[in-house]
């Protein structure tokens, strides 16, 4: 094996995988090779191990109990809390909240924080490169407000033009909600200038982190964004579980999400008393191996360093944008200058559907379809791409089974 | 590679390159939608149907390979067709595909092509959309197909 495989930007890639057990597997006669890390990646040992160790030795539920194991998962559990807090910047753990995804994340701003001061007419914006679930729950709110959602466009190079998202910017903008990484182009859009843009006119900026969080330093105290949402499974961390970081003025002024049990001070069947943020958004008994295991993956990361990961896969990326345009037929979607995680393609007249089934026979796996973000492919007139994605553990001899994936794809097709 | 020739094979990939009956039919005396919403495949399937027999079938539609093609062979094999014959060759159809057949009560013909795709249970839905618009069209449904 060439240096170039077993060390890239400083990262020992053998030693790292030796770390995620799904890896070393064969399909269909094939090493797996895993470029799917953008719906979710695998998970390193660390992160097994201190789920199985909660069930093992202290399973327990959170709170208010007396007993040892109790004891034990309530500091594990808000040890997660604090884990998050330092890893996103973020100047207190009650900034944090656990929520079951950035999807869930999103739904508790927009119930809690922006439903109380929509009025109609007033107005939310988003850009074209949203996924599904950045665009759904404020076309509901919306819909429910009389208020008008507006997008911000993209030009086709994937990338968010500017100056009509400054322009979009209005007086009755009550909230700015945009992607920080797109899901299904890869780009890389300017949140330090978008929310720069949006706090000068006073409107609240909460950003979607879902892909940029396991590829990027993120610092929400820098950022100065207002909320800013993430997903652990999408960070070698369990699925089930993300986090919501909120300012604390706002927390404290927001009512509450879900209700029940654990958001409570006091319940009478007259009057209920809310407890305090974070503990106010969330109803019921968390999941508490979830938060053990992302904070295992955060401090994953944090052992071979964001930015090491961050150079790795941005030759990755390199050598995969200049591979994949050297097979014939082959157009990329979006040419962004920053891009991260993942890169679209699709394959002149050949559907992505069957280019997954291919490549999957190969032992490729990537994504075929709309990514959940059909107004992207609306733009580019599509009605699917093929996805690949990357992550801490993939070498550049996958990227060449791709490759080749793709010229068995053209021999199959003719 | 043998095994995507199983399922890739040349049948399909002809009519995946060149789609028989791919038209818009004027006077359809019905007509219905499918839509898969895994891969975002669709299909327009427009009927001409004269004392209970399909004497005209076409289609519109975008999707993959092996739906492009399943719509095309399924025109092919359907026209000239009574109603309930062709009801009788999608339950046929759907049974080698979800490998159940014993039995055949109706002779496939080429749809035998399809066998492969029992292989590969995520793409059932693409070589079936068809059939399922078609069924749809059949009994004048008003709301869209969907495979989900």
């Amino acid at each position: 094996m060439s240096d170039s495989t077993t060390t890239s930007g400083g990262l020992d890639i053998e030693k790292i995988r030796a770390d995620f057990p799904a890896l070393h597997q064969d399909i269909h006669g094939h090493p797996l090779v895993y470029l799917d890390n953008a719906a979710t990646t695998q998970k390193p040992w660390a992160v097994i191990d201190a789920v199985r160790s909660f069930y093992e030795n202290d399973c327990s539920n959170v709170h208010r109990g007396v007993h040892a194991l109790s004891q034990r998962a309530t500091v594990a559990f808000e040890s997660s809390r604090t884990a998050i807090k330092a890893f996103l910047g973020a100047r207190d753990s009650r900034e944090i909240i656990f929520t079951r995804s950035t999807t869930e994340a999103i739904n508790l701003v927009a119930h809690s924080f922006v439903r109380p001061r929509l009025k109609p007419g007033d107005e939310v914006l988003i850009t074209e490169m949203e996924h599904h679930s950045n665009i759904v729950p404020w076309q509901l709110l919306c819909d429910e407000k009389d208020a008008v959602l507006r997008v911000a466009p993209m030009g086709d190079d994937g990338k968010l033009i500017l100056e009509q998202f400054e322009e979009m910017i209005s007086e009755r903008t009550r909230i700015v909600s945009v992607v920080h990484v797109s899901n299904a182009l890869g780009t890389v859009n300017p949140v330090e200038e978008i929310i720069r843009l949006a706090r000068d006119k006073g409107v609240p900026v909460l950003i979607d982190g879902a892909q940029a969080v396991p590829h990027m330093k993120v610092d929400v105290s820098a950022l100065d964004c207002d909320f800013y949402a993430f997903s652990s499974h999408k960070a070698y961390g369990p699925t089930g579980i993300g986090a919501l970081y909120g300012k604390r003025q706002h927390l404290l002024e927001m009512t509450p999400y879900q209700s029940g049990g654990d958001m409570i001070l006091s319940v009478t069947f007259d009057r209920t008393t809310f407890n305090e943020p974070p503990h106010r958004f969330e109803a019921g008994t968390p999941n508490i191996e979830g938060a053990i295991g992302l904070a295992k993956a955060l401090q994953y990361i944090e052992t071979i360093g964001i930015d090491t990961v961050q150079a790795h896969e941005r030759s990755l990326l390199a050598h995969a944008t200049e591979a994949i345009l050297e097979v014939p037929g082959v157009r990329l979607i979006g040419a962004p200058q920053h891009r991260a995680g993942a890169l679209s393609f699709v394959m002149e007249g050949i559907h992505p559907h069957d280019i997954g089934t291919i490549l999957d026979q190969e032992g490729v796996a990537v994504r075929a379809g709309h990514h959940c973000a059909q107004p992207i492919m609306q733009h580019y007139h599509l009605s699917a791409t093929v996805r690949a994605s990357f992550g801490l553990y993939n070498r550049v001899d996958e990227i060449d089974a791709l490759i080749k994936g793709l010229h068995s794809v053209r021999e199959v097709f003719g | 590679m043998s095994d995507l020739k199983d399922l890739y094979q040349e049948v399909i990939l002809d009519h995946n390159r060149n789609p028989r009956n791919c038209y818009i039919m004027d006077g359809a005396s019905c007509t219905a939608d499918g839509h898969n919403p895994l891969c975002g495949d669709i299909v327009k399937v427009y009927l001409r149907i004269e004392n209970g027999t399909i004497e005209e079938i076409s289609f519109q539609g975008q999707g993959c390979a092996i739906c492009t093609a399943s719509t095309s062979l399924m025109t092919e094999s359907v026209r000239g067709r009574s109603v309930e014959e062709a009801q009788g060759l999608f339950d046929e159809f759907h049974q080698m595909l979800t490998g159940v057949a014993e039995e055949q009560g109706v002779a496939l013909g080429k749809l035998q092509v399809f066998e492969g795709v029992r292989e590969y249970p995520v793409r059932v839905k693409c070589a079936t959309l068809a059939w399922h618009t078609l069924n749809a069209a059949m009994e004048e449904k008003k709301e869209d197909v969907t495979t989900e």
